[in-house]
């Protein structure tokens, strides 16, 4: 049956199982929004700018683990995802974004919104291409979706000009179904394996690292498993929080640089490495050479460009984490080899040690403290809300004092670090996950900048709860600013040029809450927590409140500020 | 480790953005393109594109890991100097002040096996072929001369 491309597109994308699209209309998707009008299936949330739509897929896709899709115009709208784009890229994400482009015949002349988007993101996009001819519609969008969840995954672009929308052919249904979906997982290297085996037996002062391939590639299970029938400790990288969970006696939280001062010691003093899905960010290792200095070293990664990139490695796997562990296991039991707490007692008596003497705490001063704001959060909602975050200190505060218990609940920019991500994102969770509880935490600068976004969440009756941790600054770059520029604080102070947020929730139809005393914090947050509605509650916390531990950059990560917090000889 | 060149010969599929990928990869990740030249196989759809780079061993790695991710790319594969023949040509076009120059530098053409491919009143064009070393010493022997233009090639390799 001859149909027109704007028709084969979203027959493809019901296909592929897409049931909801962010995006934002404009002159060179018109036919791509007037067959959406025509196609119930297909549930479109308009965003009030293209750059929310981006992180709002992208949101959808951390909390459900599908596909997110993104569909905004030429020119500007194209652009104004980029952003988004190269979050989900650093955090591979799996996304198709399809961007609307002028008719063919003007491509190249500097036409009205015309754009070189793939140009633009080729470097941060998994793949891209600008459909030219109707006949490569079809399989050009099916073989987007398969790059984008395959492997690691990753955003994929599709640029469709207006002509090839409106054109029209034969729609051919996929050839043999499910002929384009992910191979898969290649079978891990059985040697790589032993040896990895035979390096976990030996070892007395073991420990594993998490990241982000654990979440994404789902083997939070077989990750338990491992760890209780050995008993190796765990931290984990930012992107990896959720993948444990944070209330076993076997965790040790996030290292580096702002990582617990006993994960960052214990990595430090480790005789064996495990990390997996992770990929060793500078904010992971500080100063290379005096990473886990005295540890062999095992990597797993899907993505063999992850391996060797930073750190060497002495035992590389490159395959799925999932397979990795479920057979590591199968190994351990073959060998009958459990190793109980009680049997690694020098090990875990050196961490328990390091974790009473250093604890993760802040000192109360009968102001709001951040923390305490996100402790009673964990409290109330019982570590499982899908708690977002922007960038900066109030991320950082989230990641040490929420203790996430389950994968896929945590949807922060790690790689991007990009200020405005995380309400977008939480709207895209709450469409994803409309029973859960969704939370961003916000700083009084990075939630203005997608602050515009307030009318998607009323407007779709979104029930996101943003937490703004107002300190009149921009926290972390003060805190930058306060340690290491001789606190000449260059342009950070937002002071009172912010407007007032309950005003502001209030113009937008959402709720507005303000807390500015300790005592304030839990009746605010069950309020919060209790109205059904888009809620603003924002919290006056101490302004000169800092993160720590911290790890100066390119600095050894036993060498921790501690300041603020409560030591014990 | 040692820091040398290394050539990589890469099949790719006929695509047009799909140089603008390879560079993209090299420049955003720090890696140097010596020299590059590509052209169709055999079957129009695949281009082969031949790269030289420099680097240690480990680095040399890393590139090849990154272009394995391009979707556009069929293979990857190091070119060994021992066991492969590898060419570049150069077109060169070179001044002569008067006839007892010219016939010198026919000489200097032949015995560096070059072919003289056009001649003007002023000016003699040669082509040479070979590996980077030849072409290297064939134009230090014409560097006495004044070289109006030239044109070197990236390395071809089997």
């Amino acid at each position: 049956m001859k149909m027109r491309g704007a028709k084969i597109l979203l027959k493809v994308l019901e296909e592929e199982g897409v049931d909801t699209i962010f995006g934002y209309p404009g002159g060179a998707v018109l036919d791509i929004y007037d067959e959406l009008y025509r196609t119930p299936g297909i549930r479109h949330i308009r965003t009030h700018h293209e750059q929310g739509a981006a992180h709002a897929a992208d949101g959808y896709a951390r909390a459900s683990g599908k596909v997110g899709v993104c569909l905004v115009t030429s020119g500007p709208g194209a652009t104004n995802t980029v952003t988004g784009i190269a979050t989900a890229y650093m955090d591979s994400v799996p996304m198709v974004i399809l961007t609307g482009q002028v008719p063919t015949k003007f491509i190249g002349t500097d036409a009205f919104q015309e754009s070189d988007i793939t140009g633009i993101t080729r470097p941060c996009t998994k793949h891209n291409t600008l459909v030219r001819r109707i006949e490569d519609l079809a399989p050009t969008v099916r073989e987007a979706f398969a790059i984008a969840r395959s492997g690691r995954p990753g955003p994929v672009l599709i640029d469709l000009p207006k002509d090839v929308m409106q054109a029209e052919t034969e729609y051919m249904a996929p050839e043999k179904p499910g002929s384009f979906h992910d191979a898969p997982a290649a079978p891990v290297d059985e040697e790589a394996l032993q040896q990895a085996f035979r390096l976990l037996r030996e070892s007395k002062r073991p420990i594993i690292i998490v990241g982000g391939g654990i979440v994404m590639g789902k083997a939070s299970e077989e990750l338990k498993s491992l760890v209780e029938t050995i008993s190796i400790p765990v931290a984990s990288t930012l992107m990896g929080l959720g993948a444990f969970p944070g209330t076993h006696p076997l965790w040790l939280g996030m290292l580096g640089m702002h990582g617990t001062y006993y994960a960052n010691m214990a990595v430090s003093n480790c005789d064996l490495l495990m990390t997996l899905g992770a990929r060793f960010s500078d904010r992971v290792t500080g100063k290379i050479a005096s990473f886990a200095p005295h540890a062999k070293s095992i990597q797993i990664d899907i993505d063999a460009a992850s391996i060797n990139k930073v750190v060497d490695i002495d035992v590389p796997v490159v395959g799925d984490c999932k397979t990795f562990l479920s057979r590591l296991i199968e190994l351990c039991r073959e060998a009958a080899l459990t190793v109980r707490p009680e049997d690694r007692t020098e090990w875990l008596n050196d961490i328990a040690q390091w974790r009473k003497k250093t604890p993760l705490n802040y000192t109360k001063n009968g102001r709001i403290k951040p923390q305490e704001v996100i402790e009673t959060l964990q409290r109330l909602t019982d570590g499982k809300a899908i708690i977002c975050t922007e960038v900066g200190q109030n991320q950082m505060w989230t990641a040490q004092f929420y203790r996430f218990t389950e994968p896929q609940t945590f949807l922060t920019s790690g790689g991007l670090g990009t200020m405005g991500y995380g309400f977008p994102a939480a709207i895209g969770a709450q469409v994803a996950c409309p029973d859960k509880t969704v939370v961003d935490i916000a700083g009084d600068g990075s939630i203005q900048m997608n602050i515009q976004e307030l009318a998607t969440a009323v407007g779709n009756n979104l029930p996101v709860k943003i937490i703004i941790l107002n300190n009149g600054c921009l926290g972390m770059v003060h805190q930058w600013q306060e340690i290491f520029y001789g606190k000449r604080y260059s342009h950070t102070e937002i002071g009172d040029s912010s407007p007032d947020f309950v005003k502001l929730a209030e113009a937008y139809g959402a709720v507005g809450l303000r807390a500015s005393r300790p005592e304030e914090i839990e009746p605010v947050l069950r309020k919060a927590l209790e109205t059904p509605r888009t809620v603003i509650a924002e919290f006056i916390i101490d302004p000169s409140e800092s993160v720590f531990p911290m790890v100066s950059p390119g600095g050894a990560l036993t060498d921790m500020r501690l300041e603020n917090i409560i030591a014990h000889d | 480790m040692e820091v040398k060149n290394r050539t990589i010969s890469l099949i790719v599929k006929n695509r047009p953005d799909v140089l603008a990928r390879i560079a993209g990869t090299f420049s955003g990740r720090g890696f140097n393109i010596e020299n590059i030249s590509a052209n169709v196989t055999m079957d129009p759809s695949v281009t082969k594109i031949t790269i030289v780079t420099t680097g240690d061993s480990a680095t040399v790695l890393k590139i090849e890991k990154q272009l394995r991710k391009l979707v556009d790319i069929i293979t990857v594969n190091f070119i060994p100097p021992e066991t492969s023949v590898q060419r570049e040509m150069i077109l060169i076009r070179i001044k002569i002040p008067d006839n007892s120059s010219r016939s010198e530098l026919l000489k200097l053409a032949a015995q560096n096996h070059c072919r003289v491919i056009g001649e003007g009143e002023a000016t003699v064009t040669l082509e040479c072929t070979g590996a980077s070393e030849e072409i290297d010493r064939a134009l230090s022997f014409f560097k006495v001369y004044t070289i109006e233009d030239m044109s070197r090639s990236g390395i071809v390799a089997l």
